[in-house]
């Protein structure tokens, strides 16, 4: 076990530093770093001042060094629109991004699986045919899209929900939160049922495909033949070996649903670091960029890791094929 | 019936057993078709502005111009006649997922044959960088490069085969993998065949019918992708037709209620991937061996 995690761990910094190397070349070596992290409208003596002090007038190599001592010192320059350290920027963004990505998981959990083992249950029934050709449709439907379609018909056909913002927050427990208003849920109901609504296809289908396998299966017959109920053999005996691969796709898909979150903050207004880093993207903040870059490839191979491990604490098997060569 | 057992006679044979997949490939090919004719077809050239009236922005489908140009779907801001933007959107669509496509396509089989052929140290780099790549989300990799490299037609094209050539790769290999141990492959190094010769007309050609289900997946995939990134303003540039530039547009006027800038734009692009995708599925139903009766 401890072999495995070092093994996975040494890769994840090797990983970190190729993206490290990457980054700072894409910056330093293919723009100009002085136009990058210097404002356009910077005076001469302020320019030389920020040279020295980003060293852009060493050698290339110390360049990187200096350019990781400062990335680990969380110093990567300030915004040039909010005029506050860009790192900070983005961390102030972050709970708003979290909130939603954690919202939309929440979603397709509760609505993926007991749809996708009814529809795995009953597969000839009319609502499971229902409930499939909609999951196709989750999976086709361009989330820019239906996003759109959604404030249309509920904001501005029905006026039910509100399209934009995040509404007023609550503080429970220390965390400010959307989740704990009315107004603030209101706020949240569309964009993270937008964000959810491939998950939710994607779990369906997992599950349905879970349910099929495992019901025909001899301890389903043998469960059945102790006298257990129904619901027993379902809920308890099926629904563990469906879980396994449900929850490994579900901690592999929540770096995917924050990488999303950047649609769909977009559309819905919601300030997040998704729809900052679009707007550094037409400001031309190109400090918020780097760093946006940086923590979101961080974040990856943080989530990476964990769900890697995890898996391996789930299911022996993935670490003695590992390890056993 | 002898002469009815060529592999491409009982390819479409099979494909033929499901209707739905034939409505789909139909119903693609004549998208395709009137994506490509969109000069000659469209009722006017949406990205000619001398052919554009402002007073005719924003007018209901069904509604004339006052030309007497008949906008079946609306016209958006500028006086464009939606039938014919989506057309040339449409155009664009196929043009960027098409070539990028054939680009990763090309890059993700010499991927995957040199990993499989070779295996040790090159395998392991190789997959290892596919892993690598492939755990990071597709959207986050296009606004990276983007972000770095601006914005233009050839740049997204590069985007989309950063993203997609792993997959290509991935399956290349898989298949190649098998299909090395196999005997006809050690009868050709028993010929002393030169290597590129087992690689490119032995194995690959085996390896095809895998590919060619990624390919129609990944198409649909990047259509999708490349609609996003315009809608987020960061794929292509405004003056190049597109339809996710078109969606962008209406956006700005969905909430006094007219839908029809983004709505019609988007049914267009659901189609168009559904009908991809439903042909996807058959072939990889109908070129799967293990299904196969």
């Amino acid at each position: 076990m401890s072999v495995f995690i070092i093994r996975r761990l040494s890769q994840s910094a090797l990983v970190l530093l190729i993206m490290s190397l990457l980054v700072f070349f894409g910056v330093f070596a293919i723009g100009d770093p002085i136009e990058i992290f210097i404002a356009a409208d910077a005076d001469q003596a302020e320019r030389e001042r920020a040279i020295a002090a980003l060293g852009l007038d060493k050698p290339i190599w110390l360049q990187y060094f200096y350019f990781l001592a400062n990335a680990l010192g969380g110093d990567l320059g300030r915004s040039f629109v909010f005029n506050i350290p860009a790192i900070d920027l983005i961390l102030l963004r972050l709970p708003a991004t979290l909130e939603l990505a954690f919202c939309a998981v929440f979603l397709s959990v509760a609505f993926g699986i007991p749809l996708g083992m009814y529809a795995g249950y009953r597969p000839d029934s009319r609502a499971a045919k229902t409930i499939m050709a909609t999951s196709i449709a989750g999976f086709s439907l361009p989330t820019f899209w239906v996003g759109l379609m959604m404030i249309l018909v509920f904001a501005v056909e029905l006026g039910w929900l509100p399209a934009s913002g995040r509404g007023e927050l609550g503080t429970f427990l220390g965390i400010q939160s959307s989740l704990f208003t009315l107004n603030g849920l209101a706020h949240l109901a569309l964009p993270a049922l937008n964000l959810a609504l491939f998950n939710i296809s994607l779990v369906i289908r997992l599950t349905r495909a879970g349910m099929r396998e495992n019901m025909p299966m001899d301890y389903v017959k043998f469960a059945r033949a102790k006298g257990l109920t129904q619901r027993r053999v379902v809920f308890v005996h099926v629904m563990k070996n469906i879980m396994i691969p449900v929850v490994t796709v579900i901690g592999l898909e929540i770096g995917q649903v924050i990488a999303f979150a950047v649609v769909t903050e977009t559309i819905f207004a919601w300030p997040g670091m998704g729809k900052l880093i679009i707007d550094s993207i037409n400001n031309l903040d190109r400090p918020v960029i780097v760093a946006y870059l940086l923590i979101i490839v961080l974040m990856f191979i943080v989530i990476n890791l964990v769900v890697d491990v995890l898996y391996s604490v789930l299911d022996p098997r993935v670490r003695l094929s590992d390890t056993g060569k | 019936m002898a002469d009815l057992d060529t592999p491409f006679r009982r390819f479409v044979a099979d494909f033929r057993e499901d209707k739905v997949a034939v409505g789909a490939a139909v119903l693609f090919v004549a998208i395709f078709a009137a994506a490509m004719a969109c000069a000659y077809i469209s009722p006017q050239n949406p990205y000619d502005l001398r052919q554009l009236d402002i007073m005719d922005g924003k007018m209901p489908p069904g509604k004339a111009s006052m030309d007497g140009l008949v906008f079946w779907l609306g016209s958006d801001g500028q006086g464009r006649d939606m039938v014919s933007a989506i057309l040339y959107g449409l155009r664009t669509s196929f043009l960027v997922a098409v070539t990028s496509g054939f680009i990763a396509a090309a890059v993700g089989t010499a991927v995957g044959l040199a990993a499989a052929y070779y295996g040790g140290w090159v395998d392991t780099l190789l997959m290892r960088t596919v892993d690598i790549k492939l755990s990071f989300p597709a959207i986050l990799i296009a606004l990276v490069l983007l972000a770095v490299f601006g914005q233009g037609t050839g740049k997204i094209v590069v985007a989309l085969v950063v993203i997609q050539w792993a997959y290509y790769a991935r399956t290349v290999r898989a298949s190649a993998l098998v299909e090395r141990r196999k005997e006809y492959v050690e009868a050709a190094q028993c010929l002393a065949l030169p290597q590129r010769r087992i690689l490119f007309r032995h194995i690959l050609p085996n390896c095809l019918p895998p590919l060619i289900v990624v390919g129609t997946i990944q198409i649909a995939n990047s259509i999708a992708l490349e609609a996003t990134l315009s809608f987020l303003g960061v794929g292509l540039p405004i003056t190049e037709p597109s339809l996710g530039l078109l969606i962008a547009n209406g956006f700005e006027y969905i909430l006094s209620g007219v839908y029809w800038i983004s709505f019609f734009p988007g049914v267009a692009l659901l189609v168009t991937i559904v009908s991809i995708n439903l042909v996807g599925d058959r072939l990889r139903d109908v070129l799967n061996p293990r299904l196969q009766k």
